[in-house]
């Protein structure tokens, strides 16, 4: 009796044993699957497969990420949760008085949110709005290519000029896979009329002529043109409302300022002082160009879609968000420090900058007040202009580091020196209306 | 134990042990007993670190055990034994923190080696005794390997 039960225990213990080997055999095999980066082409994309969700037949774990960027998660100074700027900073009613974005300023949401708040938005829903806006909010190619009959930059020409209720009916999605990356390659792509154009007046300026970078930008290169298309300064140029990028003269912030000064253009005048001011849009690709990131060959896709392992699998996480929300695989790749040292490091930087901001925001509120007080002691608007003239060019600094989502972090100097130039401006304006004002 | 149920006891023991053999081979068991850089990038999560060596300034001087694992037989059997089983069970039971990095066991056994091939060199700038030394990589950070951008 004693020799059955120890039979049966051994029975018992190598199948266990077998079937953990086994096991181990197919996880192996399984692993070795993995790594040989197979997909399976299920659905087949054409440049009309807007949904997401049939690229996801082909690509369910980038298609996962993508739908990530619905999280809301706030870090210390942006994140993704739509918070009011407004509340946030009361200071920026007063330095947007007269705009749009007095009545509505809030922190940007995920890709997966681009075209809802586009349409929920106070600045769409109280004030006209073009159709414009769509070249950035929607995945509007097919549109463009409807309109044009199949020229993409004759529908861009077209749909802009159209009030904004009436080319919101053309399209149907937010940011989506066919506006990155070419449905029959995969590969990445840049597809949106005004950086193509933008991009190729920036080159001509380097002395390059005709250059289009589909065909002839690095891989790498393309890894932030794909964002450059939308997070960049632009305007609405002329009466077709044709979204330009104002890149002709270079992508600093004097260079796109004397842009604008050539053309005469201000987006609105400013309802405390008068002045013809600039609003800074999110110029994050024109700031990185500036930094040390840049200068070393990152791209943005390094920080905010960096590599991801799955299983045996490498893919770029489709789950586009702030690097401090996943600082191991943003930084730990290049810098040999822990996470929290990085983290920390990026902090330091952005509450140095913080703090500058939150000086020049003073300078401007002390400008407004200066010039008000001369109007109301009576100094007429010629001895005003030389204040005002101030007041558009610490003004349309100030906004360009404060509207560029990352607290200075993609170039701190640069974002100093802005910022340095904005307080000077502010207060050379302040002195002027001081000295002008009648006693 | 009746005669036929030994024989019942064997069979299973035989297909678990012709199933192990199997496995074995098919996972490159054997591989790990050689000093063929390869081996290390069995299980692809090395794979960086292999194609980046491929394009170092140490590729045509050292592979990855001389560096990576002492010289002596014994130690270099145990610290293969040692490491081998915590990358398999971390692989395959997928637990572990990205981007991978060196324990300080591994690391000073990597510094022994740097001293070892290089000590005439710096004997009079490296410090001493292990422990107290400077350590090379730290400045020397991209000559074996990447992964770098």
């Amino acid at each position: 009796m004693k020799s059955r039960t120890l039979y049966i225990a051994l029975i018992v213990a190598v199948a266990a044993a077998t079937f953990a080997v086994a096991m181990l055999l197919v996880n192996v095999s399984e692993r070795r699957q993995e790594a040989r980066q197979t997909y399976f082409p299920l659905a087949k994309m054409t440049e009309d497969t807007v949904d997401p969700a049939e690229w996801g037949k082909n690509f369910p774990r980038q298609y996962d990420g993508y739908l990530r960027t619905v999280d809301t998660q706030r870090t210390r100074y942006g994140g993704s949760e739509a918070f009011s700027r407004l509340d946030e900073d009361p200071r920026l009613r007063r330095i947007f008085a007269g705009y749009a974005f007095a009545l509505d300023y809030r922190e940007e949401r995920g890709h997966a949110y681009s075209l809802r708040d586009q349409d929920e938005t106070a600045r769409t829903t109280q004030r006209p709005q073009p159709g414009s806006c769509l070249q950035c909010h929607a995945s509007v190619l097919p549109a463009y290519r409807q309109l044009g009959g199949g020229d993409i930059m004759k529908g861009f020409e077209l749909l802009c000029p159209k009030p904004f209720s009436e080319a919101r009916k053309l399209v149907s999605h937010a940011i989506a896979c066919l506006d990155c990356h070419d449905p029959a390659t995969m590969k990445i792509r840049v597809t949106r009329p005004g950086f193509l154009n933008g991009i190729k007046a920036l080159k001509r300026k380097e002395g390059i002529e005709n250059y289009d970078p589909n065909t002839m930008a690095t891989r790498q290169e393309m890894r932030s043109f794909v964002c450059g298309q939308c997070h960049v300064e632009y305007y609405f140029s002329g009466d077709r409302k044709l979204v330009t990028y104002p890149w002709s003269n270079g992508l600093k912030v004097e260079e796109i300022e004397a842009y604008y000064d050539q053309i005469g253009f201000s987006d609105w005048t400013h309802a405390e002082t008068g002045a013809g001011v600039l609003k800074a849009q999110h110029p994050e690709f024109e700031m990185w160009n500036q930094g040390i990131h840049a200068r070393s060959g990152v791209a943005c896709a390094d920080c905010h879609m960096p590599y991801a392992r799955q299983g045996a699998m490498k893919i770029s996480d489709h789950h586009v968000r702030s690097p401090l929300l996943n600082v191991e695989r943003a930084c730990l790749v290049c810098h040999p420090f822990s996470a929290d040292e990085m983290r920390s490091r990026a902090e330091t930087i952005q509450e140095r900058n913080a703090r500058l901001l939150s000086r020049a925001e003073d300078a401007l509120l002390a400008l407004y007040d200066e010039v008000t007080a001369a109007k109301a002691s009576g100094v007429g608007p010629e001895q005003l202009a030389p204040a005002l003239a101030l007041q558009r060019k610490a003004q349309f600094r100030a906004d360009f580091v404060n509207a560029e989502n990352s607290m200075g972090f993609h170039a701190p100097q640069e974002a100093a020196r802005i910022l340095g130039e904005a307080i000077d401006y502010a207060r050379q304006g302040e002195l002027v209306a001081a000295r002008a004002r009648k006693r | 134990m009746t005669h036929k149920a030994a024989w019942g006891l064997s069979a299973l023991v035989g297909v678990f042990l012709g199933l192990s053999a199997y496995t074995f081979q098919f996972a490159k068991g054997f591989a790990y007993f050689s000093n063929d850089p390869t081996a290390c990038a069995n299980c692809h999560i090395m794979n960086d670190q292999l194609d980046s060596w491929l394009k170092s300034s140490h590729h045509g001087q050292a592979v990855c055990n001389d560096c990576h694992t002492p010289q002596a037989l014994i130690p270099k059997l145990i610290t293969k034994a040692e490491n081998g089983w915590n990358h398999s069970v971390k692989f395959t039971l997928q637990n572990f923190a990205e981007p991978i990095r060196i324990r300080a066991v591994n690391a000073e056994r990597l510094q022994a080696n740097c001293i070892r091939c290089h000590q005439e060199l710096v004997s009079e700038i490296h410090g001493g005794d292990q422990g107290s030394q400077l350590v090379c990589t730290k400045c020397h950070l991209g000559v074996g390997h990447g992964p770098r951008r």
